[in-house]
């Protein structure tokens, strides 16, 4: 049987960036962008990605929305898609990306490649959001937080190939990260982990290609667990970040975890998900707690981004002493020599949390790193 | 200017030879081995009868059947399609010190006085090797400014271990082992440095570099504690930066009572020229298998020597090698010893061939071999930097590269798609082995580690140089020949690289493939 590829193209996305517009999403900055004679980006890199899938032509069956959203790169570079849906020419909007990425799923494909930038990633979540539909994003827009996608367009299809070939079995949950534009536009950076999808996942061409091979990422997250389960002490809050590498401590604790939120824990028993703010600043009066967090969103943000319900005031009451960071290896490499980041949106907080952490990375394995 | 001689004819053997139990043929003998006579069978009697049950098979082993000339065949073809360190120039094998291991020295080690002894005779029947490993004692003394030395590691990993167990057996001694428990290690250290304390039961901190690359020592200032048994460092680090720092890395371990460990794998640079006891260091080893003028490893038996100072000495391993005035003799009365590290005496074959090679070499000689290797280096980043795409870790931080460097093809890379591993696979193409990348993960993208020891010429220097410049090229303007590379060579692209990391299908023997993978 053949194997089912979707394509979606966001045709417009990355238009902002070379007029300095920091993002395409929006009516009206697109119109201002088109006015600043922005061209489209990823027409040309989602080619880039299906030259790559050429020599599997005949094995695959290319399902794709009509004209620029698709099918149009799929036929300039010599495939015949099927091709399903509506949209109307030249005016095609972020909800056609989540109808396009909702009805490929019906197709029940093998995996969804799309162009696009964090918005379009954060589309194809609000479509399939815990479905088991394996996706892999060629990077074509402004902001590229998400872990969804590969390092460059010529990649994804590298690795949409590889995967259709059965040569790639691992499937990972990767970050969908996108920023506030509008804050963004005004200098203003926030930014916000909105879920997971599932993505092909190849050490040698996703992380590879910055980091070589790396210990496999499920043995890393296991042995990080195991440490921060012994170090526990007893009668102390221990404030749970979000993400992928600190669920593993919940999971060996069987305890509810919030994947996206901040829960907290107390001798191993659960106090409570998914707290606000203020809830945590009722919690940690005057009671002894530790924070433990990883590096969110693959620029080295350990604070500010992904988990501002750990604000300056609830890290001020915790202290920087009891921080505890953790984080595989690789996510360190991958920074290339760069510090971690802290960004709380309170200068002093920030100050008073810079420095060196002594971080996690394994069972008995600790790396001394800055944070700026 | 001597000839540069590119070997672009170059094509090597490719039997694409199987794995011997593949070629397995039931009821195949390489050697029928003849029944005895009636006569010496009856003056035998059962000659099985003595061993204890535990100890029989109940089924036979699982050897694969061939021939013998099968056999030979085999074993041929193999050697065929290796790409040793005598076929082609190894300086490819950065951090491995791949310098020509002279002929002679081979000899020495085959006369049979030497060849046939064994290690459990009797002390008085050995006297030779014994003075052979206490005057090599003298010599390592002497380069290292250490006090004692033993030669019973089986390696360079085995010598940083046996410093971690000093490391544990010197705590434990004052009583406060389970208050020292960490160990500081940096990045660009060997990964043993970090590997060998945690197996030997210490927490490992491991320190990343500043921004030109030198371990960071505000790091350091943060890590250090009470809680602080010692640092393992490398210097040069494996990227071939020599710490200038490095005594205030040991005077900051220091004031916390910690103990300072030099790896000193990388030894090449600074043969003669420095010394770890006069930098302030406890302990330190040398690789004497590829430092030491002997084969690396990897290509023949290793052995490291692990020195340390005066009040650490009670801890070496037993026995050690003695010198009564008369006599020379083993000694197993100490105490205090950390025990064994490895079966007998270490490998006494690497000790009678640095031990031949370094008075060969001659105190001036060990000097002119770290001068030597360290200018070879230095000739050879200048000819390399005039390829396109070519950059090095840490570039332009104003320090001189010691022995060797870590390149970085990372602008190739963005440039053409063609990485290191594409890279690494042509090279072979044209004679030269696989290089070494780095340790992974990758700290500089694309990495390749390059290491010109003394034996190599210029014309060594420039054939390896100007085949990379060929090849560069390619990258630019035929990316598609590297991305298939390599063409004439007899090893194939690895097409499951998972098999080399994941615990549930990697294999290092015929019974454990099987396991995994099912008989196919």
């Amino acid at each position: 049987m053949k194997k089912k590829l979707g394509l979606i193209v966001n045709p417009v996305a990355g238009m902002g960036g070379r007029v300095g517009l920091k993002g395409s999403d929006g009516a009206d900055i697109l119109q201002r962008a088109i006015e600043l004679g922005a061209q489209p980006e990823s027409p040309q890199r989602a080619k880039h990605a299906l030259e790559k899938l050429l020599t599997i032509k005949e094995e695959i069956e290319l399902i794709t929305y009509p004209y620029e959203m698709g099918a149009q790169e799929a036929r300039d570079c010599g495939f015949d898609p099927v091709i399903i849906g509506t949209v109307e020419r030249g005016r095609t909007t972020p909800q056609d990306t989540v109808k396009a990425a909702r009805d490929l799923a019906e197709q029940k494909v093998d995996l969804i490649l799309f162009a696009g930038g964090d918005g379009t990633a954060r589309n194809i979540y609000d479509a399939i959001g815990d479905r088991d539909v394996p996706v892999i994003g060629i990077p074509a827009g402004v902001k590229i937080h998400s872990a969804v996608y590969a390092t460059n367009s010529r990649n994804a299809g590298e690795v949409a190939l590889l995967y259709l070939q059965g040569k790639i079995k691992k499937i990972l949950d990767s970050e969908v990260m996108d920023i506030d534009e509008d804050a963004f536009r005004e200098g203003r950076v926030t930014a916000k982990l909105y879920g997971y999808l599932k993505a092909p996942h190849e050490e040698r061409l996703v992380q590879g290609l910055k980091s070589g091979r790396t210990e496999g990422e499920a043995s890393a997250l296991n042995s990080i667990a195991d440490q921060v389960i012994e170090d526990m002490q007893a009668d102390v809050l221990y404030i749970i970040g979000p993400g992928t590498t600190t669920r593993p401590i919940m999971q060996k604790l069987n305890l509810k975890f919030t994947l996206l939120g901040i829960d907290a824990i107390r001798n191993k028993e659960l106090v409570a998900n998914d707290l606000t703010e203020k809830q945590l600043l009722d919690l940690i009066q005057g009671k002894k707690a530790k924070i433990i967090v990883t590096v969110i969103g693959g620029q080295g943000y350990i604070f500010g981004r992904g988990n501002q319900q750990l604000s300056p005031r609830v890290l001020r009451q915790v202290g920087k002493e009891n921080i505890i960071v953790i984080t595989p290896r690789n996510k360190l490499t991958a920074l290339g020599g760069k510090p971690l980041l802290i960004d709380t949106g309170d200068y002093e907080v920030n100050s008073m949390l810079s420095g060196y952490y002594r971080i996690i990375t394994g069972y008995e394995q600790t790396i001394m790193f800055k944070a700026e | 200017m001597g000839k540069v001689k590119v070997r672009k004819g170059f094509q090597q053997a490719r039997w694409n030879e199987p794995i011997i139990y593949e070629m397995s043929t039931p009821g195949q003998r390489a050697i029928y081995v003849p029944q005895p006579d009636e006569e010496v069978r009856a003056k035998a009697g059962d000659v099985l009868a003595g061993l204890p049950a535990g100890m029989r098979r109940k089924e036979l082993p699982n050897l694969p059947e061939l021939s013998q000339k099968h056999v030979l065949m085999h074993y041929l073809h193999l050697s065929q399609e290796t790409m040793g360190s005598n076929i082609c120039h190894d300086i490819s094998e950065g951090t491995c010190t791949m310098k020509y291991n002279p002929r002679v020295n081979e000899e020495l080690v085959a006369v049979p006085n030497f060849a046939e002894l064994h290690p459990c005779q009797d002390e008085d029947t050995v006297q030779g090797i014994l003075e052979i490993y206490y005057r090599f004692e003298q010599i390592i003394k002497e380069i290292s400014g250490m006090s004692r030395v033993t030669f019973q590691p089986g390696g360079g990993n085995a010598a940083v271990y046996t410093a971690a167990s000093t490391v544990r057996a010197y705590w434990e001694s004052k009583g406060e082992l389970d208050k020292r428990n960490e160990i500081i290690t940096t990045i660009f250290s060997h990964p043993c440095d970090a590997a060998a304390p945690h197996t030997a039961g210490f927490k490992v901190i491991t320190l990343y570099p500043d921004k030109n690359g030198f371990p960071d020592i505000e790091a350091l200032k943060a890590a250090v504690s009470e809680h602080t048994a010692a640092i393992f460092m490398t210097n040069p680090e494996d990227i071939g930066l020599f710490n200038p720092r490095v005594e205030e890395f040991v005077k900051i371990v220091h004031s916390v009572g910690g103990l300072c460990f030099y790896d000193q794998a990388n030894a090449n640079a600074f043969l003669g020229v420095a010394r770890a006891r006069d930098a302030g260091f406890d302990m330190c080893h040398f690789n004497v298998h590829k430092t030491f003028g002997t084969p690396h490893g990897g290509s023949g038996p290793a052995n490291g020597a692990f020195c340390c100072s005066e009040e650490l000495t009670r801890f070496l391993p037993v026995p050690t090698v003695e010198f009564d005035g008369a006599k020379y003799y083993l000694d197993y009365d100490r105490p205090e010893s950390i025990g064994k590290v490895r079966d007998f005496m270490g490998t006494a074959g690497v000790i009678v061939r640095a031990y031949a090679w370094t008075m060969m070499m001659g105190p001036d000689g060990l000097r002119e071999c770290a001068d030597a290797s360290v200018i070879n280096n230095n000739y050879m980043e200048k000819k390399m930097m005039e390829i396109p795409g070519l950059s090095s870790a840490f570039m332009g931080n104003g320090h001189r590269r010691q022995e060797q460097i870590r390149y970085s093809w990372e602008k190739l890379k963005a440039d053409t798609g063609v990485g290191t591993n594409e890279i690494n696979n042509r090279v072979v193409d044209y004679g030269l082995p696989h290089y070494w990348t780095s340790h992974h993960p990758w700290e500089i993208p694309e990495p390749m580690t390059l290491e010109p020891c003394e034996t190599y010429s210029k014309d060594d220097i420039d054939e390896y140089v100007e085949t990379m410049k060929i090849i560069a090229k390619e990258a630019y303007e035929q990316p598609e020949v590297l991305m298939a590379a390599p063409h004439k060579a007899a090893s194939h692209k690895r097409n499951d690289e998972e098999s080399l990391d994941n615990p549930e299908k990697w294999a290092l023997t015929w019974k454990v493939y099987v396991k995994k993978h099912g008989n196919k």
